[in-house]
């Protein structure tokens, strides 16, 4: 049976089923006593008290360090950053100590947390809440990533995230928390699986988060009329679903890699290249250009991903030569 | 104190001491003087070496009081705390070998020494690192309603580290089972501390934030096994969090290369008179214990670490498929 909900109750259901399910589901961060700053834990309070739902000093470094510790002492802690550009206070706490706990310590201890924390460009919030770092983590041994685009895969992921045993890095969009979708309580989404959107021979796409939205309305363009991609929502990026991608580009030999991160050094070049090489596919990249996220519109405009942005960006790749 | 007990706090600290002098010549290049490999032989202890030779009076005075369920972080210079929470020294030597037998599988090291199953949650690289992951432990124990607590070590250097203040604050917000423990050499890495730690320094940072704190001279055993029993005591009690501040000195360099020659030799030659395993050997014989009896709590330990060095000499080295282990189980093996 599903329901219509929003991805941000999504992601609640899914941690207040894993809360009733498993005493040791603890959640800690700021302002978690109020339900979160974006309702994403509404209701959660009320249910399991203060000592389940933690609310927290403003304290990033110690948030994470002590879901670390948490960890090892026998619970799983969901963390809660506010917005990616604040963990960055705490990237000692996210990449010496959780990402290399195990195998640092020889398998002595595990670190079986989620680290929740949004990514992307919220409207008029400037360069310091508006980041897409999911590069930084990828790059990191130790670390899943998850990037959620729907409410059942925000509800889906989030499940199996908590149910891994692995330190995840687990990245909601903040301008994706209002999206409704229908919701099937229980049914599962396994980490690592890609999702296929549409289905086409003229190229690929491969996207995640916030860009599988964008990119589906750039196929509804007139630009594109007529033009038919595999689109692929990538949803783990790591470990990311290598099968997905390179059997789609061995069909359709284009691939357009799009994100909202500025595309230099991106995550979409670990993807472009290593189907480059495995397939000797063309390929092509579409992200932000490196500059921080600007306050006003027009500022704000020229890093945001666009349907007319990702509909010049498969021209391109279509007129392009070997 | 009984007589049992000082003798207790002095085989541990000469095991201690006998571990680390044998991991120090070790890592020079060779065993030759404990009779086991030529020195020309590459050093069999690789990298940074952090020795806390001197500073073992609060490892042994602080551990003792503990339980075994306890759980305790460390910092780089872990070898003492590993040793006085009741790790076993041969496994111990086999990690600093880098050997597959270590307790780390060889993946650690010195730096990262650790036995989790006596519930010493590591040494780490990264200075004040331990003080929030052993906030969040006492956090979980104090959530699982289990009745053990957790023993935090860190150093003078530490708490000019933000997350000294941010654990030290949640630690006290929530009233966790925590005992943080400043084993207070003076230095951070090659400078006196002092030259750049403003105020009055780490206790009056613990009292700011309301934490009971005791200030002990770190080299006397009895002094800080008496403190740390106290404030122990106190935080299995469900007192919250308390702050032993252990006032001790390094005899060695920041790493076993260092030579230390920043420091006043004279200092340095008075300070290992003043030594913590001298102080409680004299303390020993003026209680009337006799010589022959130090002698051989000294020749056992000698002979123990012995042991440990021919069994971590003979133990395998990981396969190299090992490094691909312990990593993630999520697309483990397949996402390399």
């Amino acid at each position: 049976m599903s329901e219509k909900m929003t991805y941000a109750q999504a992601a609640c259901l899914a941690l207040q089923e894993a809360m009733r399910a498993d005493p040791r589901v603890v959640a800690l961060g700021e302002d978690l006593g109020r339900g979160g700053v974006f309702g994403q834990y509404r209701g959660l309070p009320q249910e399991f008290g203060p000592e389940r739902i933690i609310d927290t000093p403003i304290s990033e470094a110690n948030i994470m360090g002590a879901a670390v510790g948490m960890a090892l002492a026998g619970l799983r802690p969901v963390v809660e950053m506010r917005v990616i550009d604040f963990a960055l206070c705490a990237m000692d706490e996210i990449v010496n100590q959780a990402a290399k706990n195990r195998y640092m310590f020889g398998g002595q201890g595990r670190v079986p947390l989620v680290a929740r924390m949004p990514i992307g460009i919220w409207s008029a919030s400037a360069a310091q809440h508006s980041q897409s770092l999911e590069a930084w983590f990828t790059h990191m041994p130790g670390l899943v990533v998850v990037t959620p685009a729907t409410p059942q895969d925000n509800y889906g992921l989030l499940k199996a995230s908590l149910a891994s045993g692995d330190p995840v890095i687990y990245m909601e969009h903040k301008e994706l928390w209002g999206l409704e979708g229908e919701v099937t309580a229980g049914k599962e989404v396994p980490l690592g699986q890609a999702r296929r959107l549409a289905q086409g021979h003229d190229l690929t796409i491969v996207t995640w988060s916030r860009g599988v939205g964008v990119t589906l309305q750039a196929l509804a363009l007139p630009a594109l009329a007529g033009i038919r991609a595999d689109v692929i929502d990538l949803r783990t990026l790591w470990p990311w679903d290598k099968d997905a991608v390179y059997q789609s580009v061995a069909k359709t030999g284009r691939l357009l890699v799009v994100h909202e991160a500025v595309q230099a050094s991106g995550f979409g070049a670990e993807i472009a290249a290593s189907a480059a090489q495995e397939t000797g596919c063309r390929v092509r990249r579409l992200g932000a250009p490196r500059i921080p996220v600007g306050y006003a519109q027009v500022l704000e405009n020229e890093a945001r991903l666009t349907p007319e942005k990702i509909a010049g960006a498969v021209h391109a790749l279509l007129a392009q030569l070997h | 104190m009984t007589d049992e007990r000082l003798l207790d706090l002095y085989r541990l600290m000469r095991r201690i001491r006998a571990f680390e002098d044998a991991a120090e010549i070790a890592s020079q290049g060779g065993v030759a003087a404990w009779g086991l490999a030529a020195s020309s032989k590459p050093a069999l202890v690789r990298g940074p070496l952090h020795l806390s030779t001197g500073q073992e009076a609060v490892a042994a005075g602080v551990c003792i009081s503990l339980q075994k369920e306890d759980l305790l972080t460390s910092t780089h210079r872990g070898h003492g705390h590993t040793l006085a929470k009741g790790a076993n020294s041969s496994r111990m030597m086999c990690e600093l070998f880098g050997r597959a037998t270590g307790y780390n599988k060889g993946k650690g090291g010195s730096m990262h020494i650790a036995d989790f199953s006596v519930g010493m949650l590591g040494a780490n690289g990264v200075v004040a690192a331990g003080i929030p992951i052993a906030t969040g432990a006492a956090h979980a124990l104090k959530i699982r309603r289990q009745p053990h607590i957790v023993a935090c070590f860190f150093g003078d250097g530490a708490a000019n580290r933000g997350p000294f203040l941010e654990g030290l604050n949640w630690a006290q917000v929530y009233r966790l089972p925590v005992l943080f423990v400043c084993e207070d050499n003076r230095i951070s890495a090659t400078t006196p501390t002092d030259t750049m730690t403003a105020g009055e320094g780490v206790s009056a940072r613990a009292r700011a934030l309301a934490i009971p704190s005791l200030k002990v001279d770190g080299n006397d055993v009895e002094a800080v096994d008496q403190a740390a029993a106290r404030l122990i005591a106190e935080v299995r009690g469900g007192g919250g969090p308390r702050f032993l501040h252990a006032v001790t000195y390094r005899f060695k360099g920041h790493v076993s290369v260092d030579p230390g020659t920043y420091r006043n030799p004279e200092e340095v030659a008075a300070a290992k008179l003043a030594g913590p395993l001298r102080l409680a050997a004299g303390k020993l014989i003026a209680r009337g214990v006799s010589q022959a009896v130090i002698e051989r709590i000294d020749s056992e330990a000698q002979a123990e670490i012995e042991h440990a060095l021919q069994v971590a000499e003979a133990a395998p080295w990981p396969e190299a498929s090992a490094a691909y282990e312990d990593i993630l189980n999520t697309g483990a093996g397949i996402w390399q």
